[in-house]
């Protein structure tokens, strides 16, 4: 290689990094115990609970929605989900023109309609996911944290470039541990980079694309779902919607053989200003993770549309579990766990030969 | 690209990341695409590059 050319990649590697470290470190600190969300909440939230009439008659959904809503005056509901081990109905509401990230979230006994305990969303782990997502500052901190993502890529894809010249001599994997700090330093670096490429490599652009999805559902809603959503100019009001039982029962005609995953109301992220948006997944390991909406009428009540996502949604619902690492049951979280550590040392690594570079030259 | 005097090439440096990444990659889509025991098989396809990495630890280091 060219010096000019070498010198030109050094600087790549050194400024992408550089600028983006703390923010990877908060990241990688952050995501470590995030990985093991499920688990930790397990343990945290873990409380014998049994439904009030396990053999009883359910609640229907708007019964359960009334409910939910009464305990919440003045909020409107975004989104009902529904547990799978358990009969309990997960309501999110929020105050019209509320702050954007705040809601309540109500787990409801299908069979009494009494609250149930929470399993997940425990306040920790919610304040080390919103860290990690936004860093508190919504969209902004989003699109933020995705530049650094792109500097990471950066950083990778110049570090592999600069791995070439340096392990010319060196056989793979060798650590000069008798030699001054630095070397050593450099040695566990290149090393540590090399086994983690991939793996790093997956996260971040995923992790990349994650930040995008405010901007891709936006996309989608105002293209594919437009045309929906004409025949009407003011949203559908609360008053004036039809039973939100029969929509979930209308949408489960239209998709059958599809798991119901959640409604998305009116006016809600993931919905028109007019639809209830009901949204079923598949039942391959694949197909697990992608959705599909069925949009009712909220006036009619009448099947709108089946909205296959488009294959940028469909991107995004994938870059979720190979960002999360959490698809492949614990033993996969370990190895995420070991890999995210590794990370750590790589990027403290990288500091500390940057400082100790400088300290040298002066 | 000019090697002038230099003990390995380009194929010799990047022999194992390549082959390291490549198992890393398939260990991602298995426990993605399969269930049951892919979850396992990607899981350890993955984790080889923490077995690599302990494997240089131990044995290269000098």
């Amino acid at each position: 290689m060219r010096a000019r050319t070498l010198r030109a990649w050094s600087w790549v590697h050194k400024w992408s990094s550089l600028v983006s470290t703390a923010f990877l470190l908060m990241l990688c600190v952050t995501g470590l115990p995030l990985v093991f969300t499920h688990e930790i909440e397990h343990v945290l939230l873990s409380e014998p609970w049994r439904p009030a009439h396990p053999v009883g008659p359910k609640l229907n959904l708007d019964q359960v929605l009334e409910t939910a809503l009464a305990r919440k005056p003045g909020e409107v509901p975004a989104f009902m989900s529904f547990d799978e081990d358990r009969p309990v109905v997960n309501v999110t509401s929020i105050e019209p023109g509320g702050k954007a990230g705040v809601y309540s979230f109500q787990p409801i006994d299908q069979t009494s309609g009494d609250a149930a305990p929470l399993v997940a969303g425990h306040p920790i782990m919610e304040f080390l996911l919103q860290l990690h997502t936004d860093m508190f500052l919504g969209l902004p901190g989003m699109l933020f944290l995705g530049a650094m993502g792109l500097l990471l890529i950066a950083a990778v894809v110049s570090g592999v470039v600069l791995y070439a010249p340096f392990m010319r001599r060196l056989p793979f994997g060798a650590v000069r541990s008798g030699k001054q700090a630095r070397t050593r330093w450099l040695d566990y670096h290149n090393l540590l980079g090399a086994v983690t490429v991939a793996w790093v490599l997956v996260v971040g652009a995923t992790g990349v694309v994650n930040t995008l999805a405010t901007p891709i559902i936006d996309y989608w809603k105002n293209t594919a779902l437009k045309e929906l959503t004409q025949a009407y100019d003011a949203p559908a009001p609360l008053g004036q919607r039809s039973s939100l039982q029969a929509a979930v029962d209308r949408a489960k005609t239209a998709l059958p053989g599809m798991t119901l995953q959640f409604v998305a109301f009116p006016g809600s992220s993931y919905s028109t200003d007019h639809h209830y948006a009901v949204f079923f997944h598949g039942d391959t390991p694949l197909t697990a993770h992608l959705t599909t909406p069925a949009l009712i009428d909220a006036r009619t009540g009448q099947l709108a549309a089946v909205a296959p996502t488009p294959w940028y949604v469909k991107a995004l619902s994938l870059s979720q579990p190979l960002h999360f690492g959490d698809y492949g049951g614990l033993g996969l979280k370990m190895v995420w766990a070991l890999l995210d550590i590794a990370t750590i040392v790589i990027l403290g690594s990288g500091l500390y030969l940057w400082l100790a570079k400088r300290k040298r030259a002066q | 690209m000019k090697s002038s005097g230099h003990h390995l090439t380009l194929w010799q440096v990047f022999r194992v990341p390549i082959g390291v990444a490549t198992l890393s990659v398939f260990g991602l889509l298995a426990a993605l695409l399969g269930d049951g025991v892919w979850d396992e098989v990607g899981a350890g396809a993955l984790a080889c590059s923490i077995a690599v990495l302990v494997w240089a630890l131990a044995a290269r280091r000098r």
